[in-house]
């Protein structure tokens, strides 16, 4: 085993080296790289040996100092203790570092009205979370330092104290009652939206599959018409049901631009297996299940071009990515996300394409002018319904 | 080694228990052995040979995370076509990090810690000459060694092994189509699982019975060792939800094998449509949490109950609130059935159960800081000796509290919608109930040693062993959970495609160094384990000088535990540093009668008899007992 945890130790560093040898030529020499892992075999071999060496003389010096009847040579007690000490020292700081520096790379401010409820319950979760990890850390491990034992003394028998015990229930039980309740508030506020009929959200639908997300605009009629699996064909990727008339002037976008300060409703779907919806930046996830729609709806407050100059990095973009585990290439399951301001908006959504081709109107027999409906061709079309769930999405509005 | 050489002493023995030792075979000593404290041994051993494995897998999606653009000709040595090149490819990766959280949670964790000490220190702790049933505790060593067996198999097969991830969630794990690894390694990660949880069900209905039925005179519920009530509510956990899982892996098999929709309804695999519906794959999810979720309890009670023992007995204190931590751990248990939603709050799942599944699941940070509280205050003007196993102790109490911490984030569903898998959550699990748990196992190991190899382990380098793994593991585990604040989703093969990750890069480096470093110091721990069994430094009966029964077996391990009668228990097993004892410890054993200096007047339970005794014994002796303090 300890081979093979050496080869891994080998390679991280060697690599490059190793890496020239494997690129130059197409049958890799594998003797070279066989010699350099056997280096690292024996470097960490010489490492054992070190550490053995050192326990021997450690050894040797304890039993002179037996023979010459004094007390054990090294106080290992003592040792112990105060790397406990020094451990706390330097994990403060070490944890005073990571976060001020990690927690400086951190995402931006959340660009979402709900977001924001997020990340005011997150900090308040912190500040008491990191109360309690440094209050309960000095105190194990100065109490480890503090009373490590000297052979003199005797511990102080208390096994228990009730008051004390149900101190600190109660007081743990009152904090998590507040983050609890908080929590709980939020929660409904972000999934039990009351809709207001004066400002109605944007529906767009998106579909996972792997690895890609395919959006749906709603088109002018602002309604997603239905879907039904049944219907996937190579030209009909979605299976869009073309006889449903809400369908006819629903759009595909390469991108998901959403106006901003606008509600939008995003409905979503999986063609396969499961996927989830992503967008860290508005704080919105929310997996894409197979047979099932489900629903998020937020309203984006910064824009694109508001956050580059928040974030001073020009390249800033939002996106849009895959959080569970979908296949091979799950590490690469993305799309772009800008959020513009609404005039921007009508001046894109209008040059998008709409998802009816004139190929999907001859399989749907549907004249070159958009028209309502004429019979379907095929036979499993008119196969009742039976996915009731995946068309929930002519939404009543 | 010893255990040969003792056997004639072991012949003497016998006399008071039954069993047919005459014929004792290597066979039936060290292969299909009844005795349980082989069996705790070969659960150990076998639970050490899994670790290293998983570890090594780890190290294999370390390396390919920090240096995604290099090629290590190495691996394609060991791994073949999975390295190509020298690079691990996207489905290994994936079938990296499932086979090492599959072992890691039931093989190591669960098995390999539930099954080391429920099997060594039930019987010996509560003073019973073996199990309930020692043939079924055999047979539970074996189904466990099977389904080893057949998940490691999975990786000398065409397709690999197991890849959708430890939760195996469908439809990913039923479409062979959708990844390679859900092809034969799939269907052998299912049958591995069945085989597995019937070897826990077997232990645990061994570990019920034998706790609520063989404990030894004297020996009620509110005299074990913490160890015990540990060991004996995971058993219960287990045996109520063990068997769901199983019942979801058979839909799950039947999905796959025989065409049935459990979990699968509206399904296109390119322009390919499956003709199953009416399934959810949400199915699963309430399925194998209503498991997962008493799981990761099943996998750190144990080592709450090994950590309180030993921080007790090195402290030389009694553990600060005994009935605290009894009730604590009955809360954790009862609540933990109520918590699983949370594994599923952004799974479309309804949001009303969302917000019912977060009130409960932050009530069991209540119990879970009553635990931490009383460890702190047993440390407290203790008398602390530092041996391996303490330091371990120590360890795991520190990443209890820095893992539970964050466990409230995510148990707040409202936080969870940003850092549901992310590496907020990998963060979270491997310091709560990975590194936790580990250390916990780790420090039993060193604390029983004697008990089950009759030597001691060197000291030095469990010194040694313990400093590099605890701050490596802070090391590994602590930046990470930046990266899941910055939304970078778990299971990723690596951090190229996306410009915002690029800047974890150079992290991603420092951590994998960091894990490597840990991994290389489990060769001092390897060695050490090793190398004691058979040339460690003999032990004593009673090396830590603690009072549990354990100890007051002789240190050669007979088959039957004890020489001659058991042992009758008088007295909890905390008594240590009772003011007016002579010692600071006082075993179990010893009746009252026979430490009337240091006797309380709580100790007697309302006995009034025996109030008076001491009452009038006090009177005599009162002023020298005062003048010796």
């Amino acid at each position: 085993m300890a081979a093979l945890a050496v080869i891994f130790t080998a390679f991280a560093s060697t690599s490059a080296f190793a890496q020239a040898a494997a690129a130059v030529e197409k049958p890799v020499d594998m003797g070279e790289v066989h010699k350099s892992f056997l280096f690292y075999v024996l470097l960490f071999l010489l490492v054992c040996l070190f550490i053995a060496i050192v326990g021997k003389a450690i050894r040797v010096y304890e039993l002179t100092r037996e023979s010459e009847g004094k007390s054990e040579g090294i106080n290992w007690n003592m040792v112990n203790g105060v790397l406990f000490a020094v451990f706390l020292v330097v994990g403060l700081y070490g944890v005073y570092w990571e976060y001020t520096v990690h927690g400086n790379m951190l995402l931006p401010e959340a660009a979402s009205e709900h977001g924001k409820k997020i990340d005011e319950m997150f900090n308040l979760t912190l500040i008491l979370t990191t109360v309690v990890f440094i209050i309960t850390h000095i105190a194990l491990f100065a109490f480890a330092y503090i009373y490590k034992s000297n052979g003199k003394r005797k511990a102080y028998f208390y096994p228990h104290n009730n008051a004390l015990e149900r101190l600190w229930t109660i007081i743990p039980a009152l904090a998590l009652t507040v983050l609890v309740l908080m929590g709980f508030l939020t929660w409904r506020s972000i999934f039990n939206k009351i809709e207001d009929p004066k400002n109605l959200p944007l529906i767009i639908e998106v579909t996972s599959s792997q690895f890609q997300w395919d959006v749906r605009y709603p088109g002018a009629d602002g309604i997603v018409g239905k879907k039904n699996y049944k219907l996937i064909t190579g030209i009909n990727a979605l299976g869009i049901d073309f006889n449903d008339k809400n369908n006819l002037d629903d759009q595909f976008a390469d991108e998901i631009v959403l106006p901003v300060n606008k509600p939008v409703r995003f409905a979503l779907t999986s063609k396969d297996v499961l996927h989830s919806f992503y967008m860290p930046h508005f704080r919105v996830q929310l997996n894409t299940v197979p047979g099932m729609t489900s629903y998020f709806e937020f309203t984006p407050t910064i824009t694109t071009e508001e956050m580059k100059v928040k974030t001073n990095d020009p390249k800033f973009n939002y996106i849009l990515l895959c959080a569970k585990i979908c296949g091979a290439n799950h590490f690469n399951m993305q799309k772009n996300v800008r959020v513009v301001s609404e005039q921007e908006y009508k001046e894109w959504v209008i040059k998008q394409g709409t998802y009816l081709t004139n190929d999907l109107r001859k399989v749907f027999k549907l004249p070159v002018i958009a028209e309502p409906a004429a019979q379907p061709v095929k036979a499993d079309t008119a196969a009742k319904d039976t996915t009731a769930k995946t068309n929930q999405l002519a939404l009543k509005k | 080694m010893s255990t040969i050489s003792l056997q004639d002493k072991h012949h003497d023995n016998h006399d008071d228990h039954g069993h047919d030792h005459h014929k004792e075979t290597f066979i039936t000593k060290y292969i299909f052995s009844q005795d349980h404290k082989m069996i705790a041994k070969q659960f150990l051993i076998t639970g050490i040979i899994m670790a290293v494995i998983a570890m090594l897998l780890s190290i294999l999606f370390r390396l390919q995370l920090a240096w995604p653009d290099k090629n290590f000709p190495i691996l394609e040595t060991f791994l073949g076509k999975w390295a190509e090149g020298g690079r691990i490819k996207p489905d290994f990766y994936l079938a990296l990090v499932t086979i090492h959280g599959t072992i890691m949670v039931f093989f190591v964790l669960t098995a390999g810690l539930s099954g080391t000490f429920s099997n060594l220190l039930i019987p010996l702790q509560l003073g019973a000459r073996d199990m309930a049933s020692p043939f079924l505790n055999m047979l539970s060593y074996w189904f466990f060694f099977t389904a080893c067996v057949i998940m490691m198999g999975s990786f000398f097969i065409q397709t690999g092994p197991a890849s959708a991830g430890w939760t195996v969630y469908p439809p990913l794990s039923a479409l062979p189509k959708a990844i390679d690894g859900s092809g034969l390694g799939m269907t052998m990660w299912l049958a591995s699982m069945v085989l597995f949880v019937a070897s826990s069900l077997m232990g645990g209905i061994n570990y019920v019975s034998t706790v609520l039925n063989m404990r030894t005179k004297g020996m009620d519920l509110w005299k074990m060792p913490l160890t015990i009530w540990a060991f004996f509510l995971t058993a219960i956990l287990g045996i109520l939800s063990f068997p769901v899982l199983v019942a979801g892996v058979v839909l799950l098999i039947f999905d796959r094998s025989v065409g049935t929709s459990f979990y699968l309804s509206d399904i296109v695999l390119g322009t390919e449509i499956l003709p199953n519906e009416g399934g959810s794959p949400i199915l699963w999810q309430h399925l194998f949490w209503f498991l997962g979720h008493p799981e990761v309890y099943i996998v750190i009670m144990p080592a709450l109950g090994i950590s309180s023992e030993i921080i007790s007995v090195n402290s030389r204190k009694p553990i600060f609130g005994y009935h605290a931590m009894v009730y604590s751990l009955i809360g954790i248990t009862t609540l933990s059935f109520i918590v699983w939603g949370h594994h599923m709050f952004v799974t479309g799942m309804n949001p009303l159960l969302g917000g019912v599944f977060m009130i409960t699941t932050l009530i069991i940070a209540v119990p879970s800081a009553v635990k931490t509280f009383n460890y702190l205050a047993t440390l407290w003007r203790g008398n602390i000796r530092f041996t391996p196993a303490m330091l371990f102790a120590i360890g795991l109490v520190s990443f209890f509290i820095s893992g539970g911490l964050t466990g409230i984030f995510l148990g707040n569903a409202a936080l969870d919608i940003n850092l549901h898998d992310t590496y907020f959550v990998v963060a979270h699990f491997h310091l709560v109930m990975g590194s936790a748990a580990i250390f916990g196992m780790l420090a039993g190991v060193y604390h029983w040693f004697p008990k089950m190899f009759g030597r001691l382990m060197n000291e030095k380098l469990g010194y040694l062993h313990f400093w590099i793994t605890f701050i490596c593991a802070y090391l590994v585990f602590f930046p990470l959970h930046f990266l899941g604040l910055d939304g970078v989703p778990r299971r990723y093969y690596a951090f190229t495609e996306f410009e915002f990750m690029n800047k974890w890069l150079t992290v991603n480096v420092f951590v994998t160094w960091a894990a490597i470093i840990a991994a290389l110091a489990q060769v001092a721990f390897l060695f050490n384990f090793f190398h004691s069994i058979f040339k460690g430094k003999k032990s004593t009966q009673n090396p830590w000088e603690a009072n549990t029964l354990e100890w007051t077996t002789p240190v050669e391990r007979l088959h039957g535990n004890w020489p001659g009668e058991i042992p009758t228990v008088y007295r909890w097993p905390y008594d240590y540093s009772k003011p007016g004892a002579e010692h600071d410890f006082i075993p179990q054993t010893v009746p009252y009668s026979q430490t009337m200096s240091s006797n309380l007047p709580h100790d007697f339970e309302g006995n009034t008899e025996a109030e008076e005794i001491q009452k009038e014994w006090d009177a005599k002796n009162k002023p020298s007992t005062e003048t010796a303090e």
